[in-house]
């Protein structure tokens, strides 16, 4: 019998062939850099510094020495072992009440106990990934839209709109007032959304920000409820950073404003959580849905069985999560030691003349570089990228990749890497901006602080949170910017 | 669940319809088991759960290897300087030797008669999340899929709910042993084309749940043949592939196409750990599918159901371990065989016949005789009898669409001997008392049925308990649902 193939691509699904998932993009050369020449101190110290990744490795010394002391919440040790079949075969989509519980205490720790969130209300999901796609699932028709004001998160590309068909209108945020979400703003984009007949069932917002590691006020947190309570829309809060603030103003959940405000419907209201940054165990895959509106969270309870924490994970961190003094501890020490980090990396380009935005949270810096723009365009942004990449060797994100509205940022991460190439990084920073100094010394007053600093993406293992292994979703498409 | 309207608007369609499968009125069996577990001390008069199809039945050589190998485990003082290393490891094609190891593992469990290629192991939320992600890669919305019935009644959720895509039984008989032939499945593809259903592919679980038996070769071949003639998907959920305790064999479908002409980018294959090694709460779900534009799909879709890399990390060493995971397999086996023997002769020694098979952790029961008359409606009210009276959680085969009323799967393996004993002890009592009681039990039932569902119960889902693979916590699918069974999506009227 003669085989017959048909075109490929008429056997899939138009999910399966469209390019929502945002992985294919022209940055991807970017990757191929790193990938090619990954640095390493000793075996290759002139390869590509990876710092378009954002993890948390800072405090994994801290873990290691609980689990070691707590040998029992591990179901493979002598002293756990007796529990590994129960768990084992655990596989309730309530979660594990202890974990539930863990998890709910340490949430509400993290909002300074400013706020007490109900164990019963703890849904799983497969990292944020998982719980901001289970949401939109229980919120949106395909077709609908959603709010997402940028720049934020490339991820969201993928997680919101792929598979469920939902479309991203972003809300232009200004470098002008340091990228706040203004109520003209939103309103701005909403009512662009509703001339091209789009209907918009919400706004997501991550806070703290990514890439801006900003968090929001309580001004503007209030003025985004009061915004989807007159519009009847939802609000969902990706607050998977609120552990990484190290300094003040401190993390607002919304939890807690919502708390005051009486004119708010609470079933509009929606926070996703997650362990991967402010923890570092982003292999762990632990994602919360937690949902004001009882709806919600019954419907996203049962699709977490797409999704749900191994048992085995939630063991191990239901004892972590419930041991108040390591919890404590831990949140200082790693607020500490983002704090130190982050002061390093941004005194050393201050010194250089290089600025970035105030951020008090984050494991990254959102620096600007418009100054070394040779035009004020995309095009010269990702001209600066190439350089930083290729000359500089440094795998930093252009913020077009954010969907920003304003060329020449770069979302710069500082916590996945060790002292001595934190060192490394910032001497060829310093290197390449006096270098350029020097051969620009004839140009305009302003144009020592311009530097080119051209980062490349060059990893196809690691999953990169920004920009999707290992390429980033273009901006170009009309279709879902609030600004033409 | 009751949505007001004003939170019906604020919510999607798919948020707000019954596409999950979780409400139906068979939620008072449940109620029945939570309100009252059998315990063999503290409740020896309660329900048994005979509902769940867990294999808990090897534990013990688990928890020895897991013993004798501290450094599979980031927990350990062996393992814990890997600890940083893995719990930031979220690469979605998954830690290298977890998928060597599922690879071999799944070969092995193939009796070695094909290579599997780890390259192709693509991760999910167990094989609820596979079956989910195979269908959102290769069907839309409206789109359809065949499935042979009785069939696992977790796929109206898995395959329906989020992704749009419909399915279109095709109805196997008893006349025949439940086989899936080439004529029913003809019959039902071109029922659909006349209703203008677009049929994407067939999906079949082999081993079968709730039938627990496997398909032959020349089934494999006849539905391999089906799909590459009509170019459509065919999707093989492999899930009891070992839990197989005596022959035939279990053959993978990936074995069958080796000696065939097919297309290969129409074959598609869902395995798990979770039954063939009792680890369903480690949500180890894999996709392997012979198109790589499917795999590279899927692993793209990965990201929301990756496997937790310490999980990962686990059974990379432990399923690596040859020597284990031979004796593992000849040991569960052997007990799952010895399990099933002792119910299956037991029922027989009461007249209650099973079809023959040979696999799974359940076997399929015939009750006809018991029925009052041949219909869903008696068979619905003697499984209120066996819940109420017999007190045996046991699904009713309806929940599986079978099209014949009277048959019920009751599983063996997640319960002590010593459960096992008190079980058939039950149904030996139950069935001895003879129709006479079953006819005036039925009639009480039936009364009390229709008061029920006057008082329009809807229960509530209280307990935080076991999740019921069968019949989705703790829900089953009715055959009186109020979704409407349409003409269109049923091969037969």
């Amino acid at each position: 019998m003669e085989i017959k193939r048909k075109n490929k691509t008429q056997l899939l699904s138009k999910i399966a062939t469209n390019d929502r998932h945002g992985e294919n993009s022209p940055y991807f050369d970017g990757w191929k850099a790193y990938d090619n020449n990954p640095f390493h101190p000793t075996q290759n110290p002139n390869g590509v510094i990876q710092m378009g990744l954002a993890e948390n490795k800072l405090c994994f010394d801290l873990i290691k020495k609980w689990i070691m002391e707590n040998p029992d919440a591990s179901i493979c040790t002598a002293g756990g072992v007796d529990k590994f079949k129960d768990v084992a075969i655990f596989q309730d989509y309530h979660g594990l009440k202890e974990f539930r519980e863990a998890i709910a205490k340490f949430m509400g720790r993290v909002g300074g106990n400013k706020v007490t969130f109900d164990a019963s209300r703890i849904v799983m999901s497969s990292g944020a990934t998982g719980a901001n796609e289970t949401i939109m699932f229980c919120l949106v028709n395909p077709g609908d839209a959603f709010l997402v004001p940028s720049p934020y998160y490339p991820g969201f590309a993928r997680d919101l709109r792929w598979r469920t068909g939902l479309e991203i209108v972003p809300v232009d945020c200004k470098s002008s007032n340091n990228f706040r979400i203004t109520r003209a703003a939103m309103e701005d984009a909403y009512e662009k959304a509703q001339k091209w007949n789009l209907n918009v069932k919400g706004i997501i917002i991550a806070n703290p920000s990514n890439p801006l590691g900003t968090t929001l006020d309580i001004e503007t947190m209030r003025s985004l409820v009061a915004f989807v309570n007159e519009k009847n829309i939802h609000l969902v809060c990706d607050e998977i950073y609120a552990a990484t603030v190290f300094d003040s103003p401190r993390f607002v959940s919304v939890a807690e404003v919502i708390q005051d405000m009486d004119c708010c419907n609470r079933d509009l209201i929606h926070i996703v959580y997650s362990l991967s940054k402010d923890m570092g165990i982003p292999g762990f895959r632990v994602g919360i849905v937690y949902s004001f509106n009882d709806d919600v969270m019954l419907c996203a309870r049962k699709m977490s069985s797409f999704g749900l924490v191994s048992s085995q994970t939630q063991y191990l961190l239901a004892s972590m999560l419930s041991d108040d003094g390591f919890v404590g501890n831990f949140l200082r020490e790693s607020s500490k030691r983002l704090a130190k980090r982050h002061y390093v990396f941004t005194k050393g380009l201050e010194q250089v003349g290089i600025s970035c935005l105030t951020s008090n949270a984050g494991l990254f810096f959102w620096m600007d570089m418009r100054l070394l723009l040779k035009e004020q365009s995309f095009e010269g942004e990702i001209e600066l990228w190439r350089v930083i990449l290729n000359e500089v060797k440094l795998n930093v994100s252009p913020g077009s990749s954010f969907q920003c509205s304003e060329p020449g940022w770069f979302r710069v991460c500082f916590a996945n890497m060790d002292d001595e190439t934190v060192e490394v990084a910032l001497n060829r920073i310093r290197a390449f901006v006096l270098n350029r100094e020097n051969q620009e010394s004839n140009r305009s007053k302003r144009c020592w602080r311009k530097k080119h600093l051209r980062l490349s993406f060059s990893s196809t293992r690691l999953y990169d949170e920004t920009i999707m292994s290992p390429c980033m979703i273009s901006p170009h498409s009309p279709l879902v910017r609030a600004k033409t | 669940m009751e949505f007001t309207r004003k939170n019906r608007q604020l919510l999607s369609r798919i948020a707000t319809n019954d596409r999950h499968g979780e409400n139906s009125p068979y939620f008072d069996g449940w109620k029945a088991y939570d309100s009252s577990p059998f315990h063999p001390i503290h409740n020896p008069d309660g329900v048994i759960q005979m509902g769940l199809a867990e294999n808990p039945l090897s534990f013990d050589l688990i928890e020895k290897w897991i013993r004798e190998n501290p450094d599979a485990s980031i927990c350990t003082a062996e393992g814990l300087d890997k600890f940083k290393h893995i719990a930031i490891y979220q690469d979605y094609h998954g830690l290298r030797e977890f998928r060597e190891a599922v690879a071999k593992f799944m070969g092995r469990v193939g009796g070695n008669r094909v290579t599997f290629d780890p390259n192709s192991i693509v991760m999910s939320g167990g094989a609820t999340g596979a079956n989910e992600t195979v269908i959102f890669c290769l069907a839309d919305p409206g789109d359809a899929f065949l499935v042979p019935s009785p069939y696992y009644a977790g796929f109206a959720r898995d395959l329906r709910w989020r992704t749009g895509v419909e399915i279109v039984p095709v109805h196997c008989k008893s006349s025949n042993n439940f086989r899936i032939t080439r004529a029913a499945l003809e019959e039902a593809y071109e029922k659909a084309q006349r209703s203008n259903i677009n049929i994407k592919g067939v999906i079949i679980t082999n081993p079968s749940n709730p039938l627990g038996t496997v398909l032959d070769k020349e089934t494999l071949r006849s539905i391999v043949s089906f799909v590459t003639d009509k170019n459509i998907h065919l999707v093989s959920d492999e899930i009891y592939a070992a839990t197989v305790f005596s022959s035939p064999r279990f053959i993978s479908v990936a074995e069958v196409m080796q000696d065939m002409d097919c297309n290969r980018d129409l074959i598609h294959i869902v395995y798990s750990l979770s039954k063939d090694m009792g680890f369903p709460g480690f949500r180890v779900g894999i996709v392997y599918s012979f198109n790589d534009d499917v795999t590279n799909c899927a692993r793209k879709m990965s990201s929301f159901g990756l496997v937790s890399s310490q999980t990962q990390f686990l059974l990379a060493s432990m399923l690596s371990d040859d020597e284990f995971v031979g004796n593992f397999l000849r040991e569960s086996s052997k007990r799952l065989a010895k399990r099933h023997h002792v119910f299956t002769k037991g029922l027989e020694e009461v007249g209650i016949s099973t079809i023959k098979s040979n696999a799974g952790l359940f076997f399929w029961m015939d009750m006809r005789q018991l029925l009052k008359e041949q219909t869903t409606k008696a068979e619905t009210e003697l499984w209120r009898v066996i819940i109420n009276k017999v007190k045996l959680n046991v699904s009713p085969g309806s929940s599986f669409q079978c099209s014949e009323p009277g048959w019920f799967r009751v599983c063996f393996a997640n319960m002590d001997d010593k459960t096992v004993e008190v079980a058939l002890d039950r149904i030996r009592e139950f069935v001895l008392q003879g129709k006479e009681e079953t006819k005036l039990e039925a009639d009480k039932s039936q009364a009390q049925a229709q008061r029920w569902r006057k008082q329009n119960l809807r229960l509530s889902f209280s307990s935080s308990r076991l999740y019921d693979e069968s019949l989705m916590s703790p829900h089953m699918i009715s055959p009186h649902s109020p979704i409407p069974h349409s003409p269109l999506v049923r091969a037969r009227t």
